[in-house]
C-alpha cells in the first residue's frame, strides 16, 4: 500500500494490475470505508465543498432571476432560439455516458477493470444528468409550465405532441435517470451494509442501516443481487446508445443546415463517450491522488480509458470529416455554406479549436508513453471536455446564426447570466461529488475484494 | 444637456446622515400617534420625500444587464409606461351602468369606423379610424379619399399610439404650476384688451404650415383686428423650395401634383415620391398601376437619381447615385440636352445617363413627368418643371395648383431677428417644437428670451415648453375637430375620435381665445368657418355627408394653366460650386421631424433602407469611409460652419460619393421617455438658408463607440435565390422565369395522402414588383395584433417583434446597388417545420391552412423559432407588453390576445380579421366573399402589393394571382409548401443604359 506506484522499475510488467499487489480483502475494505467512517473530515474536503456550494449558490441565484425576470437575461435571441441551455443540457447529458457505459456494458463483457471506477463514474453519470435536467425545464419561456410536456390525464383534455424531439427527450432523459439511480442505489447496497456494520457513531448506522435495506449477506441475498444487477446492466445498456441517440434527434429532425443530418446518432454516442470517459479521467486522477487510491484506480485504468477516448475520439473525427464531405457531395447550397461559416465565419476559432481539442489532442493517445503520463492524461481529458462543449457550440447557436436567409442572420453571445448559470451547474456537480465522495463509498468495497487475488487475499486476513 | 436623472436622487437618501437626536426631539414634540415606516420618514428629508414620491425603488430595472437599465426605463414611455403617471387623466371611463338607451350603432364588441384626417407637416391623409366602444384602435386609408384610396403610410398608422402616449402634455401650465384652460382663457382675455390697445404691436404668432382653410381664416381674422401683428410658418419639413421653384418658372408660387398613372416614364431628382412627399401614398398607387409587366401596355420606367438611397430609388429601374449638389447641373444638362433651356450644358460626371434619359423622355412626350425633390434648391424646381412644360406634360402628368400653405406674413429669420432686437412682447407658438427645430444658426433660444410673453400649444411639455410662461397641452389629432388639405388640395373635416383624453385644446381654439371667444369649441368654430364659406347654405345633410365620407367632394386645388415665365432661365443664377464634402439633412423616414420622437412603434421600425432602429447615423458612402478609415458605428465629429455635432457612422451602399446624410428628429432633451436621449441632433449644425444641404463638412473619428441597433446586418442574398428577378425583355421570352430556379420536391414524394381542404384555404401572394418597401405593413400589423415595442438594447440582441418584417437586400456594386425589398410574414407553410417540433402542440395547423399559435399553451421552447426557415417567430424573452400603463388600455385591439412573458408569437394571417367575416358571412348563410377578409398588412399597402383570399375559390384575387407565371415560393426546396408566395419582381431597364 505504501508503494509510489509511479516508479518506472514497478511498471516493467507489461500487463498492468487493476489492483496492485499486496491488498487483502481486509486492506480493501478498510482502506475504502475508512474515507467515509473513520478517517477525519480532510481541510481540503472542507475547502473544496464549500467553494463548490458557492458556486451551487450563484446557480439558485441565476435561476431565481430566471423565473423573475425572463428567460431574455440569457444571451439566446432570434434566430439564434437556444445557446448555452441547450449546449450545455447536451453536455451534461454526454457526460454522464461513461458511467452507465462502464458499468453496464463493461459489465456484460466481463471487464472486471471497471471495478474501481464504476462506482464513482456512476455517481458522475447521476449527477451530470442533474445538471442537465435543469435546462430543459429552466429553458423553457414559462417553466412552471414545464410539466406539460409529461403525459398526463388533465383538462385541457391534450396530450403532448409525440412528433417533437423533445418529447422523446422528456422519454429518455427521465428512463435514463431512473435507471442510473436504480443501478447506482442497487450497486451500493452490500457496501452500505458493510459501512453499517463498521460504523461506530448512532447516526451512521442508523443511516446506513436505513439505506442498506436489511443487506445480510446471505446467499440469497447474492443470488437476487447478481439477478438484479444483470437485469439492470441489461436495461442500461440500451440507454447508453438510446439516449444521445435521442437527444442528438432534437437537432437532425430539425431543418436547419448543420442540424438535419443522418450521421448525428452514432456521432452524438461516440461524442458522448469521448466526453465520458474524459469526465472520469478528469475526475478520477486527481481523486486518487487525494485518497491514495492509486492501488486501487492504477495506472491500467487510467490506461484502458485513455484507450477508449482515443477510440471514440477517432469517431468522432470522423463524423466532422463525413460532414464536410456531405455538404460538399451533397451540393445542397446552405450545406455547404453552413461548412464554410465553419471554417471561416465569424465563429471560425471556436471551430478550429474544436479541431484541436476534439481531433489532434487526443491523437498522443497514441503512444503509451503519454498514456502512462498522468499529467498529460489530465490535460488531455480537460482539453476533450472543453472540445465536447465547442462542438456543442458549434451545432447549436453556430448552425442557427446563419440559415436560409441571410436577412435574418445574426450573432449569439452569452451574457453573464448564461456563465452564471452554467458554471453554476459546475457548482453543483462539485458539490454532489463531494457529498457522495464523504457518505458514500467511492469505490465498490465488495467488488474490489472480488479481483483480489485469492491466495494474497487470503493469506493477509 | 440632460437633466439631473430623478430616478438616481433616492439613493442619496438612503445614504444621507441622520441626525438622530433632531429625530428625537422631533418625535417626542408630535401631538397625536405617530405612525414612521423609518428613520428618513421622520427626519423628513427632501430626498425621502423624493424616494417615496418615486414610484420605482432604483435599481429595480437593474436586474437584467446594465447597458439596458436607462434604455428600458426610457422604452417604458410609450409600451412600458408608468402606471402612476396616469392616475390624474381622463382615462377610458369605467361605467358600471348599461345604456338603457344604447346610442345609434353602438354595438359592444363591434368595431366602428370614423372618416377623418391626419395631418402632417400641414399635410392631411383621409383616413377611416377604427373605433371600439368609443376607443380608437386602428387607422386605415379612407378608400374613397384621393390622396389615400384606402391605404395610408406608416405615420399615420402610429398616430394611435401617439394618441395614448402617456408622456403626452396632460395640462395647461402656467411658468411650469399646473394652471387650466379657464386660466388661460382669462389671462387670454386680458391680453386681448392690451393686444387691442395697442394694435397688436409687438404680437407675433408663429404657425407650422398650416393647410387648414378655418385656422387660416381664424389668424387672417384676428391679424385684421391686430394690424401691428404679425404671422410666421415655420415648417422644419417644409415645401418652400417647392413653391419657390415654381415662381421661378412661372411667375407665382404653385405647387406641382403629378398624374402617375399617366406616366410612361418618370424621372426624379431627388423626389422621393413613395416616402416623404405629401402625395406619397398616391404616388405610390398610380406607380404600382403602371407596373405590371403583363399589362398590354408595357411597364413604367423610373429613373431616380438622388444623394442618399430612399425607397423611390429603391423602386427605380435606374438609379444613380448622385450628391445633393451635383443635381441641379444634371437637370440643367438634361434641359439643354432636351433643348428646353439655351447651351452651353454643364459639365456632368454622368453623360451617358443624360443622353438615355432624355432620349427616353423625348419618345414619351406628354406621357412622362420629371419630379424635383423639396430638398433641392429652387433652380432644380424651376428647370425641371420647364421641362415638363417643354415635353407636353404639364397639365397632362403634372399640374400645377395653388400652394396648400396658407401665406404668412413674415419668415421666420426676420421674426427672430425682430425677437432679437426686442421688438416681439407676445409670441404665441401654435403648435411646432421651434427651439428644438430651428437650425442652430438661427439662435432661435437667445432670440426667444427677449420675448416678454411666450405661449405655447404643444402635445408634449418639450424643450419650448419648458421656456414658455403658458403652455397649453393640444388636443391629437384623433380628438380634435378642424380641417386640412391633402396633397391634392382636398378638405377633409377632421372629427374627433374620442373627446380630448387630457382636455386639449386646438390650435383653432386658442386663436379663438385670442379674438375674444374663449368658449367656442373647435366644432363649433369648424362649423361656422364651412359654414361661411357655403354662404350659411350647408345643410347638416351635407355636413355629415362630408363627414362620414371624410372629405369634401371638388374641393381638390383646381389646376392651373400656366406658361412658363419668359425669361424664366435667367433667374436662376449659376449652379453652386462644390468643395469637399455634402452634408445632406433630412426628415427621418419614422419620427419625421421630431414630433414622433416619442413613438415607440416608430423609433423600432427599421428605416425603409438603413434597417436602423432607435437611433439616426450619419450616413456616409462606402467610398467616404474607406477613405477615411471609418467603421459602422464610429462615433465621428461632424463640423460644418463652425459648429459641431457628434454622431455614430452608418455606412450605406449607394450612398453618394462624397454625400454624407444626417437625418433630423433626433437629440431630443425633453420629449418624453422614449424620445429623450435617442440619437444626436441635426439641427445643431443645420442652417437656414439651406436647410437641406451644405459643402465643406468635415468628418473627424472621435475613437468612440456607439452601437447601433440594425435588425438586418446581413445585405446580400448570398447567390441565393430569395428575390427573383428579371428584366422585362426576359420576362417576355419566359414568363415563368421564377418558376424555373431551384429543385422543388415533387408533391407526391410523401407517403400521405394530402389533406384535403373542404372550406376555406387561405393563402397570400406579395407581389415584389409593387412592394416599394415603405414600412407601412409592418407598422399596421404592429397597431393591429397589439405587438409590443422591445427598446433598442433588445433590438441589439436581435429580439424585436414585428410580425412582418421587410428584408431588404443590396445587390450588384457597393457604390450603386440595386436595392430589393421584400415582405416576409409567416408563410403558413402546408408542411410546416415548427408544427412538428412543438413538443405540447401548442403550434398547429386549422382545417383552413393557418398555421396557429395556441399562446396559453405555449410553453416557450422555442424549437419552432429555430427550425424554422424563413425566421419570422418571434418570442417574448421578458414581459414586453405593458400590462400596467392604464392609458395604453385604450390602445389594445380587443379582437387580439396581449401576450406574455415567455410564449411564441407570430403572424396569424389575422385570423380575428377571417372570424369577424366568417360571422358575418354565417349570419347571412354564405360563403366568405372574396376581399371581405383584408389583412392589416393588405389593407394599408399604398401600392396593393399584398393579396390575401380563399385559394379554393378560382376567382379570388389571390388565387389568379397564384395562378401568374411569376408566382415563386421562397425555399420551396424544402418542401415546406408555403402558403404566402410572392410575384417575381421585373425591372423595365433602358438598354441604352445597360449596355455599359
Amino acid at each position: 500500500m505504501e508503494h509510489d506506484e509511479q516508479q518506472p522499475s514497478k511498471a516493467v510488467d507489461t500487463e498492468y494490475e487493476v489492483i496492485e499487489p499486496g491488498h487483502s480483502y481486509r486492506s480493501v475494505t478498510d482502506h475504502i470505508s475508512a474515507i467515509v467512517l473513520t478517517r477525519k473530515t480532510p481541510k481540503t474536503w472542507l475547502i473544496g465543498f464549500g467553494v463548490s456550494f458557492m458556486v451551487l449558490s450563484l446557480l439558485l441565484m441565476s435561476l431565481g432571476g430566471l423565473l423573475v425576470k425572463g428567460i431574455g437575461l440569457w444571451g439566446v435571441n432570434q434566430p439564434v432560439g437556444w445557446g448555452f441551455d441547450i449546449i450545455n443540457f447536451v453536455w451534461w447529458i454526454g457526460i454522464g455516458h461513461a458511467g452507465t457505459l462502464i458499468s453496464a456494458i463493461l459489465l456484460l463483457l466481463r471487464q472486471d477493470w471497471r471495478t474501481s471506477i464504476n462506482r464513482f463514474a456512476e455517481a458522475m453519470t447521476l449527477f451530470a444528468v442533474a445538471c442537465a435536467g435543469i435546462y430543459p425545464v429552466f429553458h423553457t419561456g414559462r417553466p412552471w409550465l414545464a410539466y406539460w410536456l409529461f403525459p398526463y390525464p388533465n383538462t385541457m383534455g391534450t396530450w403532448p405532441q409525440v412528433l417533437s424531439p423533445l418529447v422523446w427527450d422528456v422519454f429518455a432523459v427521465s428512463t435514463y435517470a431512473t435507471v442510473s439511480a436504480l443501478f447506482w442505489y442497487v450497486g451500493m447496497i452490500p457496501d452500505l451494509a458493510t459501512l453499517r456494520d463498521r460504523a461506530r457513531a448512532k447516526g451512521a448506522k442508523i443511516f446506513y442501516g436505513m439505506l442498506a435495506m436489511g443487506w445480510r449477506g446471505s446467499a440469497r441475498h447474492w443470488a437476487r443481487y447478481e439477478t438484479a444487477s444483470l437485469l439492470l446492466a441489461g436495461l442500461a445498456t440500451p440507454l447508453v446508445i438510446s439516449v444521445h441517440t435521442v437527444v442528438s434527434f432534437d437537432f437532425a429532425v430539425g431543418i436547419i443546415p448543420g442540424w438535419h443530418a443522418t450521421i448525428f446518432p452514432p456521432y452524438f454516442v461516440a461524442g458522448a463517450i469521448f466526453a465520458g470517459f474524459a469526465m472520469v479521467l478528469t475526475l478520477s486522477i486527481p481523486l486518487r491522488v487525494f485518497y491514495k487510491l492509486e492501488d486501487f484506480i492504477t495506472n491500467r485504468h487510467l490506461d484502458n480509458m485513455a484507450k477508449v477516448m482515443l477510440a471514440t475520439g477517432l469517431i468522432v473525427g470522423y463524423g466532422y470529416m463525413m460532414e464536410t464531405f456531405m455538404a460538399w457531395y451533397s451540393g445542397n447550397p446552405y450545406e455547404s455554406f453552413l461548412m464554410k461559416n465553419r471554417f471561416s465565419g465569424p465563429y471560425m476559432w471556436f471551430y478550429w479549436a474544436l479541431i484541436t481539442c476534439n481531433v489532434l489532442a487526443p491523437q498522443i493517445l497514441w503512444w503509451r508513453r503519454f498514456r502512462r503520463n498522468v499529467t498529460m492524461l489530465f490535460v488531455v481529458s480537460i482539453i476533450v471536455s472543453i472540445g465536447m462543449w465547442l462542438e456543442r457550440f458549434i451545432i447549436i447557436p453556430v448552425s442557427l446564426h446563419r440559415d436560409f436567409l441571410p436577412s435574418s442572420w445574426g450573432m449569439y453571445w452569452p451574457t453573464s447570466w448564461d456563465w452564471m448559470t452554467f458554471i453554476g451547474t459546475l457548482g453543483l456537480f462539485a458539490s454532489l461529488m463531494f457529498i457522495f465522495l464523504r457518505l458514500l463509498p467511492m469505490i465498490s468495497i465488495f467488488e474490489m475484494r472480488t479481483i483480489v487475488p485469492p491466495a494474497e487475499g487470503r493469506s493477509k486476513e | 444637456m440632460s437633466e439631473p436623472n430623478q430616478i438616481d436622487a433616492p439613493a442619496e437618501a438612503i445614504s444621507a446622515p441622520l441626525d438622530l437626536e433632531a429625530l428625537r426631539t422631533r418625535l417626542s414634540s408630535a401631538q397625536g400617534p405617530q405612525f414612521w415606516r423609518s428613520l428618513e420618514e421622520i427626519a423628513g428629508t427632501p430626498q425621502f420625500q423624493a424616494f417615496v414620491e418615486n414610484e420605482f425603488t432604483p435599481g429595480t430595472s437593474e436586474w437584467s444587464d446594465p447597458v439596458s437599465r436607462r434604455r428600458l426605463l426610457e422604452l417604458l414611455g410609450a409600451s412600458l409606461g408608468l402606471a402612476g403617471l396616469t392616475a390624474c387623466t381622463r382615462q377610458p371611463a369605467e361605467k358600471i351602468v348599461p345604456y338603457v338607451k344604447a346610442p345609434e350603432e353602438f354595438i359592444p364588441g363591434k368595431p366602428v369606423y370614423y372618416a377623418t384626417a391626419i395631418p402632417v407637416s400641414g399635410y392631411a391623409d383621409g383616413v377611416l379610424v377604427e373605433s371600439h366602444m368609443g376607443r380608437p384602435t386602428k387607422v386605415e386609408g379612407n378608400p374613397e379619399h384621393p390622396s389615400s384610396l384606402g391605404a395610408t403610410d406608416v405615420l399615420r398608422q402610429a398616430a394611435v399610439l401617439g394618441l395614448y402616449d402617456p408622456d403626452r402634455s396632460q395640462v395647461v401650465t402656467r411658468e411650469g404650476r399646473v394652471s387650466s384652460w379657464m386660466s388661460f382663457a382669462a389671462a387670454a382675455g386680458t391680453l386681448r384688451e392690451s393686444l387691442l390697445s395697442s394694435k397688436g404691436y409687438g404680437f407675433r404668432i408663429l404657425t407650422e404650415a398650416v393647410t387648414s382653410p378655418s385656422l387660416a381664416a381664424a389668424i387672417r381674422n384676428l391679424l385684421a383686428e391686430l394690424p401691428g401683428a404679425k404671422w410666421c410658418q415655420f415648417e422644419p419639413v417644409s415645401r418652400a423650395n417647392v413653391t419657390e421653384g415654381l415662381r421661378l418658372a412661372f411667375g407665382r408660387p404653385l405647387q406641382p401634383v403629378y398624374k402617375l398613372d399617366q406616366a410612361k416614364v418618370i424621372v426624379s431628382l431627388d423626389a422621393d415620391l413613395f416616402g416623404a412627399d405629401p402625395g406619397a401614398v398616391r404616388y405610390a398607387r398610380d406607380f404600382a398601376a403602371m407596373r405590371k409587366p403583363e399589362a398590354s401596355g408595357g411597364m413604367n420606367r423610373l429613373y431616380v437619381v438622388e444623394p442618399t438611397p430612399s425607397i423611390t430609388g429603391g423602386a427605380a429601374d435606374h438609379r444613380l447615385a448622385l450628391e445633393s449638389c451635383e443635381v441641379e447641373s444634371f437637370a440643367r444638362a438634361l434641359a439643354v440636352e432636351l433643348g428646353v433651356m439655351a447651351g452651353p450644358a454643364p459639365e456632368v460626371s454622368h453623360p451617358r445617363w443624360i443622353k438615355a434619359i432624355a432620349a427616353d423622355l423625348s419618345k414619351h412626350k406628354g406621357a412622362c413627368v420629371v419630379a424635383a425633390g423639396q430638398f433641392q434648391v429652387p433652380a432644380v424646381h424651376a428647370v425641371v418643371h420647364a421641362i415638363n412644360a417643354g415635353l407636353g406634360n404639364a397639365g397632362n402628368t403634372a399640374i400645377y395648383t395653388e400652394p396648400l400653405e396658407a401665406t404668412a406674413s413674415q419668415t421666420l429669420p426676420d421674426l427672430v431677428e425682430e425677437m432679437r432686437t426686442s421688438q416681439v412682447s407676445t409670441l404665441l407658438m401654435l403648435g411646432g417644437n421651434p427651439l428644438y427645430q430651428v437650425p442652430a444658426d438661427l439662435e432661435f433660444t437667445e432670440a426667444l428670451r427677449k420675448v416678454r410673453m411666450r405661449i405655447h400649444l404643444g402635445a408634449y411639455d418639450d424643450e419650448t415648453s419648458a421656456v414658455c410662461h403658458w403652455h397649453i397641452n393640444e388636443a391629437h389629432g384623433l380628438e380634435s375637430w378642424g380641417d386640412a388639405r391633402a396633397y391634392d388640395g382636398t378638405v377633409t373635416i377632421q372629427q374627433p375620435l374620442i373627446a380630448p383624453l387630457y382636455g386639449g385644446k386646438t390650435a383653432l381654439e386658442v386663436v379663438a381665445a385670442l379674438a375674444g371667444r374663449p368658449g367656442a369649441t373647435a366644432h363649433d368654430l369648424v362649423r361656422e368657418y364651412w359654414q361661411a364659406q357655403n354662404k350659411g347654405m350647408l345643410t347638416e345633410d351635407v355636413w355629415r355627408k362630408q363627414l362620414h365620407d371624410g372629405f369634401v367632394p371638388g374641393s381638390a386645388l383646381a389646376a392651373q394653366a400656366v406658361p412658363l415665365a419668359k425669361d424664366w432661365a435667367a433667374g436662376l443664377g449659376s449652379p453652386a460650386k462644390t468643395e469637399g464634402l455634402e452634408l445632406n439633412f433630412r426628415p427621418d423616414a419614422n419620427v419625421h421631424d421630431g414630433r414622433f420622437a416619442n413613438n415607440g412603434w416608430l423609433q423600432e421600425l427599421p428605416r425603409p433602407i438603413t434597417k436602423l432602429t432607435w437611433d439616426n447615423a450619419v450616413q456616409v458612402s462606402p467610398e467616404t469611409a474607406a477613405k477615411l478609415g471609418i467603421r459602422n458605428e464610429d462615433v465621428v465629429e461632424l463640423r460644418h460652419g463652425g459648429r459641431t455635432v457628434h454622431g455614430p457612422v452608418w455606412i450605406v451602399p449607394g450612398q453618394a460619393a462624397n454625400s454624407i446624410t444626417v437625418h433630423l428628429g433626433y437629440g431630443r432633451w425633453r420629449g418624453g421617455r422614449v424620445a429623450t436621449g435617442a440619437g444626436f441632433n441635426a439641427n445643431l449644425i443645420r442652417t437656414s438658408g439651406t436647410p437641406w444641404h451644405v459643402t465643406g463638412a468635415q468628418l473627424a473619428k472621435t475613437g468612440a463607440r456607439h452601437a447601433l441597433a440594425c435588425t438586418q446586418d446581413h445585405h446580400s442574398m448570398e447567390g441565393r435565390e430569395l428575390v427573383r428577378i428579371a428584366g422585362l425583355e426576359k420576362y417576355r421570352k419566359e414568363p415563368d422565369f421564377a418558376q424555373h430556379v431551384g429543385h422543388g420536391p415533387v408533391k407526391e414524394m410523401s407517403l400521405f395522402p394530402e389533406f384535403k381542404y373542404e372550406g376555406y384555404s387561405w393563402g397570400m401572394a406579395i407581389d415584389l414588383n409593387a412592394c416599394t418597401g415603405c414600412n407601412a405593413c409592418t407598422i399596421a400589423c404592429q397597431a393591429e395584433n397589439n405587438i409590443a415595442v422591445v427598446g433598442k438594447s433588445e433590438v441589439l440582441r436581435g429580439r424585436d417583434m414585428h410580425w412582418i418584417r421587410i428584408d431588404r437586400y443590396f445587390e450588384g456594386s457597393l457604390d450603386a446597388p440595386e436595392i430589393h425589398h421584400q415582405p416576409l410574414t409567416c408563410m403558413h407553410c402546408e408542411n410546416a417545420p415548427c408544427e412538428v417540433v412543438c413538443p405540447v402542440a401548442a403550434t398547429t395547423h386549422s382545417e383552413e391552412g393557418l398555421n396557429q399559435m395556441t399562446y396559453n399553451r405555449c410553453v416557450g421552447t422555442r424549437y419552432c423559432a429555430n427550425n424554422c426557415p424563413y425566421k419570422v417567430r418571434r418570442f417574448n424573452f421578458f414581459l414586453y407588453d405593458d400590462w400596467e400603463s392604464k392609458s395604453l388600455h385604450g390602445l389594445r385591439n380587443p379582437d387580439v390576445t396581449v401576450r406574455s412573458r415567455g410564449v411564441m408569437e407570430k403572424c396569424t394571417y389575422c385570423v380575428q380579421r377571417i372570424n369577424a367575416a366568417r360571422i358575418e358571412a354565417e349570419q347571412e348563410d354564405r360563403k366568405i366573399r372574396d376581399g371581405e377578409v383584408v389583412t392589416a398588412c393588405q389593407a394599408v399597402c399604398p401600392t396593393q402589393a399584398i393579396a390575401f383570399g380563399d385559394l379554393n375559390d378560382p376567382v379570388s384575387r389571390v388565387a389568379k394571382l397564384k395562378k401568374d407565371s411569376r408566382n415563386y415560393g421562397l425555399l420551396t426546396e424544402l418542401n415546406t409548401r408555403p402558403r404566402t408566395t410572392y410575384l417575381a419582381k421585373v425591372r423595365n431597364a433602358n438598354p441604352e443604359l445597360e449596355k455599359a
